[in-house]
């Protein structure tokens, strides 16, 4: 690639100021995309953008014919517009939760994915926030929501609308506060160059504050409020969840009506969130080549925690089913039969299978516990929830409210409503879909894509650790306790050997992930392994 | 007689109505405080729920203030007297005598200028224990406590002074979350254009939405805008079986469409009249009296 080989021969003139040559291959991984565009950026950014576009005419034409050409009608009023809601929203948990976890329980592991997880969270949640628009029958009107004189706050909906519209602005904060010791460096990185992205990024940098170093004091007080937030940031996304649950849960429809609803949207937010996260840490790795800082084993963390909240859900869906079910009050038991059994099978199969049990498989056998079987994993996770997300809305939605049981064709079996998938809800989702990686190519053009200043200051602690543990021999595991992650820390200068992994928190018996360590320079650019250098990444970024 | 008893001596006063609608036709229930039950309870909710938003409680006193507005607005444009109404509007159907011919149905969509699948008073094909076939109409159950009316972001659902449920159609953003609410399905959505309707005699206005707008909850409003003209609803007035009566709780009196009048409070008591899903505690103002109707044909198909 001819970029490649321009960074190349540029990058070393460009680490002036003596910083160690790892660090300088930090920056150049984490600016790579906003100075250089491959070939691949402006196809895919059409290509994404077209998408949109198709969505966007889609929604046009339904402001022009009504609701109905989505498919609804009086016995589906809630859908696919509100699944996507639900949907999206719910992924935005995993970016912001598990950045704002895994910093609050100092998982060092989590560095380099923390600014792909943020900005992850920060673009999907205005997406879902948008799906009140086609949601709504007269959108024109949808000032009437921030107009106080018009407000009902005994309304869920009014409540989400306030949880959500909160939930935004911590999100963005949260993804902006580590950016602005990040910024000097972007700037700097910047500096030199011409044409008007680069004056726009200048603009921008400038704009939010950050052209001059982050002095030490200043810092502290950044690293405090990230802290903070990133405490704030947990009881919020998790009252923003349970308060869209409210708007199905606080009616009195069998299958909306459910004390677990709030439990249960958290669950599924994290679960699918979770999921999310690890594909576009996969595909952006891969795109960016960051695989220096990212390696497989991050991946099959995020595989842990994944199927951990995916056996959770599980266990909700199974407890609701059961309850409801077994209690065989009319409206319950045949909502429950219409999904096991009835019209609504198929979707809630294919979640069992696709988001039940597979992805438990895959990070349970050995075998498949790679970073690409976690990805897979993933992926298959988010289609599944959203399908999940279905199979919670559409049927008490399509309910029977004025049969009589005993009827012909009574509750149990027939008069049900049913919702018909019709070309522009599914292109408004695929819109919704593609624009996700669209904002997130869009917002690495303009930030670096790797937390640099939180990368270097864990890596200096991780350096004293590492210097410690070669003092002592250079073994390759270091007992439990004597590091937050107890894992060894070096893989060793042949980086491409399995690496075994003790289980967190647990002493000896370690088993074997069958992971690999990456290769370290990655594609064969930067220095070659031959110097020696303490591989960047190679003390810390793998735990 | 207990409840007529008390009803009789009220009505030669000048009492409270709403004291009257109370001791009214409910000889089986203790009157219930009106800021007991959903509307206190989510008041109550409300507050909690809104802990979340740093703006709930600037919100909640401009909610309130308005909340007390549109209520008093809307009343004035049903309710002939400010502050205090004359009626208390009710309806009973007496299924004993539905033939399920659906003349309600049609004459009241061409009433409002509704699409075929808006039926604001539907008839629903029902089997009792013995397995016979009987009709039964389900209009808009014009709720005493509504679950449909909290849960609108912007109230658009408004209940009138004088008893009734209605949509103010030129408000409604379209969330259908009140046809979420509604335990009795009774609400329909305008989800593409509504039917083109010929100048009518009143604006457009909850008590009379005609034509309906598109993208908003329409549902059946008793013909809110013709009972003060002494004009029966067209659902009762076009019904050939006298089933629907329309019924008026400050006054005690119930009329059908074809000129039977009874003293409302004794035709329930004395026929055994039922709430529909009295469970939900809505405590419904549409009062059925059971009964499994005309011979019909018992291996019909239900609807
Ligand atoms: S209520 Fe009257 S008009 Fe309506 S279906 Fe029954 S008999 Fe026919
Ligand atoms: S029947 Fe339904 S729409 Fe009518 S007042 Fe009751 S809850 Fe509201």
């Amino acid at each position: 690639m001819p970029e490649d080989q321009e960074r190349e021969a540029e990058s070393p003139a460009r680490g002036e100021g003596g910083l160690p040559e790892a660090r300088e291959h930090l920056r150049i991984a984490a600016m790579r995309p906003v100075l250089d565009t491959p070939r691949w950026w402006w196809p895919a950014v059409i290509a994404l953008g077209a998408v949109v576009v198709v969505g966007l005419a889609a929604w046009a034409v339904q402001l022009a014919d009504g609701l109905g050409v989505a498919g609804y009608n009086d016995r589906a009023f809630w859908a696919v517009y509100e699944a996507d809601l639900v949907a999206f929203i719910g992924v935005s948990y995993g970016g912001a939760v598990v950045s704002a976890i895994l910093r609050l329980t100092n998982a060092t592991w989590r560095a380099p994915l923390t600014r792909i997880a943020e900005a992850t969270a920060l673009v999907t949640l205005p997406i879902g926030m948008l799906f009140i628009v086609p949601h709504l029958g007269s959108p024109q009107r949808i000032w009437e929501l921030v107009w106080p004189p018009y407000w009902n706050l005994s309304s869920p909906i009014l409540w989400d609308f306030f949880a959500v519209s909160t939930y935004l602005l911590a999100t963005a904060v949260f993804f902006y506060l580590p950016l602005i010791a990040d910024l000097p460096v972007a700037a700097a990185r910047m500096a030199g160059r011409a044409g008007v992205r680069a004056r726009c990024c200048r603009l921008l940098y400038r704009a939010v504050g950050g052209e001059r170093e982050v002095g030490a004091s200043k810092r502290q007080l950044i690293e405090g409020s990230i802290g903070l937030v990133a405490i704030m940031v947990i009881p919020m996304a998790v009252s923003v969840h349970s308060v869209l649950s409210f708007a199905f849960a606080s009616s009195s429809r069998a299958g909306y009506a459910e004390t677990i609803f709030p439990v249960y949207f958290v669950v599924a937010a994290l679960y699918s969130g979770i999921a999310l996260v690890a594909v576009a840490v996969a595909a952006l790795r891969r795109l960016f080549h960051l695989e220096a800082f990212i390696h497989p084993r991050h991946f099959v963390r995020l595989g842990f925690i994944l199927v951990g909240f995916g056996a959770v859900y599980l266990y909700l869906t199974f407890t609701e089913y059961l309850v409801d079910g077994y209690s065989g009050t009319t409206d319950n038991a045949a909502w429950v039969r219409q999904v096991l059994i009835g019209r609504y099978w198929i979707p809630f199969w294919f979640y069992f299978v696709a988001a039940g049990v597979v992805p438990m498989l895959i990070v349970a056998i050995p075998r498949l516990r790679t970073a690409k079987g976690v990805v897979v994993a993933s992926g298959l996770v988010v289609v599944a929830m959203w399908v999940k997300r279905l199979v919670i809305v559409i049927p008490p939605a399509t309910e029977p409210l004025v049969r009589s049981p005993l009827a012909a064709g009574g509750v149990l079996e027939g008069n049900w409503g049913s919702y018909h998938f019709t070309w522009v809800p599914i292109s408004i989702t695929l819109a919704a879909t593609a624009a996700i990686p669209l904002l997130l190519l869009l917002v690495f053009r303009f930030v670096p894509i790797l937390p640099i200043a939180e990368m270097e200051e864990l890596e200096s602690y991780e350096q004293v650790l590492t210097e410690a543990i070669e003092v002592t021999g250079g073994t390759t595991s270091l007992s439990p306790g004597g590091h937050p992650g107890g894992r060894p820390l070096i893989p060793p200068a042949s980086a491409c050997a399995p690496v075994v992994l003790p289980p967190p928190g647990a002493g000896g018996g370690g088993f074997d992930l069958s992971l690999r360590a990456d290769c370290w320079p990655p594609h064969g650019h930067g220095p070659s392994g031959s110097t020696g250098l303490p591989p960047f990444g190679s003390g810390g970024w793998g735990r | 007689m207990t409840g007529s008893e008390r009803r009789d001596a009220a009505s030669a006063e000048d009492r409270d109505v709403l004291d009257d609608v109370q001791s009214a036709n409910r000889p089986e229930r203790e009157p219930v405080p009106v800021t007991f039950g959903r509307r206190g309870f989510l008041r109550g909710a409300t507050i909690g729920g809104l802990g979340i938003a740093a703006t709930g409680a600037l919100g909640y006193a401009f909610g309130a203030s308005s909340a007390s507005s549109a209520s008093s607005a809307s009343s004035a444009t049903t309710a002939g007297a400010a502050g205090r109404a004359t009626h208390q509007w009710a309806m009973v159907i007496d299924l004993r005598s539905c033939n399920g011919c659906k003349l309600c149905t049609t004459a009241c969509q061409a009433a409002h200028f509704l699409h075929e699948d808006q039926t604001w008073i539907d008839v629903f094909t029902m089997r009792d224990a013995s397995g016979k076939h009987y009709s039964m109409p389900r209009p808009c159950m014009m709720c005493e406590d509504p679950p449909c009316v909290p849960v609108c972001p912007v109230q658009a659902n408004v209940r009138t002074a004088d008893g009734l449920t209605l949509v103010d159609q030129s408000r409604c953003i379209g969330t259908r979350i009140c046809m979420n609410a509604c335990p009795y399905q009774a609400r329909y959505f305008n989800w593409s254009k509504p039917r083109p309707a010929p100048r009518q005699p009143f604006p457009q206005e909850p008590a009379w939405p005609v034509p309906q707008v598109e993208g908003t909850v329409g549902k059946c409003i008793t013909c809110a805008a013709m009972l003060p003209a002494g004009k029966l609803p067209e659902c009762v007035s076009r019904c050939p079986m006298g089933v629907l009566y329309l019924g008026d709780l400050a006054t005690d009196v119930a009329v059908n469409g074809i000129g039977t009048t009874v003293k409302l409070s004794e035709f329930l008591a004395d026929n055994d009249a039922v709430t529909f899903k009295e469970s939900y505690g809505t405590h419904p103002r549409v009062f059925y009296i059971p009964g499994s109707g005309q011979a019909l044909d018992t291996d019909a198909e239900a609807g």
